[in-house]
């Protein structure tokens, strides 16, 4: 009898193993991945849907270098964006040396196979409590992230690929947060009228914000300076 | 009678207290560009609160086109005072001199002696408007340079891209010609009744103050008036700059979000103008001339 527990328990520590040496290996694939890429700079359409802000379709230029370095310059126009949040990517956060990975099973992301991975800095000092990817196995994808920091709340991103799927950069990014509450008094905006339907103020009051992301003329691997950053 | 309404006008510019209105304007949209020239960053986070803990807004947020939004705000509510200053001396100020028995006996009517008074008063009025469209968005153009414009409201904020920005000066601009025009037209229906100009001023500036608190004060008892008050209309220049979203909540460029509104109070304030020029017509020629 005591033999059969010993062998139950030494399987199922085996089987743990084995399954995190899995997602170890799941994860250092994407990270190779995406190591192709050195540096790149690209243009995007921001499309900014916060229930409170009417705001148009903004354009903005985007560059980044390995391994953390990555800068958003409005080309038109004023740009609104969560603070903090689109800061941090997947470079950053695969790249960080000490890190926990957790195997949390699998799910479908927009019609993919995805299996969730929890990544758990372990330096005191990281701004990421914990990352959430969920990696599409078969294409070594990040299809979405959650993500919750120190400062800036959490934030989830859903990505979408279409022709630079193989170096793992999206076409499209959905970037959605949560917004604190917010009400300007009187005073400030010496707006005399407040006549608003109960509707349209419970409208306005949606407290989960999103900003969509389409990227076009991806310039990659052809260096940027570092003043840039 | 256009003889006679360039005789008014030119009587309006020969007086050195026209004067005092555009001064006063330039002064105090020279103090507020000053005070935002060096203190802008301040106060642009300062209206923006809470919005900045969740949110990283960039941009030059205090450009020309936010500047002249303000000024706006904080001048069209005082402005009135101003004109109140000349349109409600155009009768009021003949009588007191004794020259309005000379005029009404000369062969004109007296429809067109109002007419031509409160056109003369009315061009006085659009003019002090240009002077201040010319200062507060041309020249914070100039000091502040462009970009979208970020405004807060009640219960949400807006931005409007720059190139969206022009025509609704524009309309607000003319509809802002609109609202000074009714209180000229109240100013000048108020001198009839008066053999000085200090009651009308007065009264026409008491009335304006009164009921822009009852256009301010969300009771419901003067909920059931507002509709009616001429001030609770003059503040709908600021529809020009509010938009309309599509489905995705994306601001669609060149829409204004109730247009209706603006429509509503330019019938109200077309309304007020007309019944107060008519009413002044109408006081004139059942007026005895004792002075």
């Amino acid at each position: 009898m005591k033999k059969k527990v010993v062998l139950i328990i030494t399987l199922c520590l085996f089987s743990i193993f084995i399954q995190a040496q899995n997602v170890d290996a799941l994860v250092e694939k994407v990270k190779q991945k995406m190591n192709q890429v050195n540096d790149y700079s690209v243009d995007a359409k921001m499309k900014t849907n916060v229930a409170f802000i009417k705001a148009p379709i903004g354009k903005v230029k985007i560059y980044f270098k390995k391994p953390d370095q990555l800068k958003l310059f409005r080309e038109k126009g004023i740009s609104i964006l969560p603070k903090g949040g689109v800061s941090v990517n997947f470079f950053s956060v695969l790249n960080t040396k000490n890190i926990s990975i957790i195997d949390a099973g699998t799910t479908v992301v927009n019609g993919s196979n995805t299996r969730i991975v929890k990544l758990l800095p372990l330096t005191e000092n990281s701004d990421i409590i914990i990352s959430t990817l969920y990696i599409d196995e078969k294409e070594l994808l990040i299809r979405k992230s959650s993500t919750t920091t120190r400062e800036n709340g959490s934030f989830e991103m859903e990505m979408f690929y279409g022709d630079l799927i193989n170096l793992g950069l999206p076409n499209k990014m959905i970037f959605s947060f949560n917004v604190k509450d917010y009400k300007m008094p009187k005073g400030v905006t010496l707006d005399i009228d407040d006549d608003l339907s109960k509707e349209e103020k419970k409208k306005f009051q949606n407290k989960k914000g999103k900003i969509e992301f389409t990227y076009s003329n991806y310039i990659i691997n052809k260096g940027i300076p570092d003043n840039i950053f | 009678m256009y003889t006679l309404f360039k005789i008014e006008l030119y009587k309006i510019f020969k007086r050195p207290r026209t004067y005092i209105a555009f001064i006063a304007i330039t002064a105090l949209i020279g103090i507020i560009q000053l005070g935002l020239k060096v203190d802008g960053k301040e106060y642009i986070s300062f209206v923006l609160g809470d919005l900045s803990n969740t949110l990283q807004i960039n941009g030059n947020l205090c450009n020309g086109y936010f500047v002249c939004y303000c000024i706006l705000q904080l001048l069209l509510i005082h402005v009135p005072l101003l004109i109140a200053l000349i349109a409600a001396d155009m009768i009021s100020g003949e009588a007191n001199m004794g020259t309005l028995r000379l005029l009404l006996s000369k062969p004109i009517s007296r429809t067109e002696v109002v007419l031509a008074k409160f056109f003369a008063a009315s061009v006085y009025t659009i003019l002090l408007l240009v002077w201040l469209a010319f200062l507060a968005l041309f020249i914070s153009i100039f000091i502040f340079g462009t970009d979208d414009i970020f405004l807060i409201k009640n219960n949400y904020a807006v931005q409007i891209a720059a190139n969206d920005i022009m025509w609704r000066y524009a309309g607000a601009f003319v509809f802002a010609a609109l609202a000074m025009l009714t209180v000229t037209a109240l100013a000048f229906f108020l001198s009839v009744f008066s053999e000085n100009s200090i009651g009308p001023i007065v009264t026409t500036i008491s009335i304006i103050i009164f009921f822009t608190i009852f256009s301010t004060m969300s009771i419901p008892l003067f909920n059931k008036i507002k509709p009616f008050l001429f001030t609770t209309h003059m503040v709908a220049w600021k529809e020009f700059f509010d938009l309309k979203v599509d489905v995705n909540n994306i601001s669609i460029t060149g829409s204004i979000y109730r247009p209706d509104k603006i429509i509503n109070s330019v019938v109200v304030l077309l309304i007020h103008i007309i019944t107060l020029v008519s009413l002044s017509i109408y006081a004139l020629k059942k007026k005895d001339i004792l002075s």
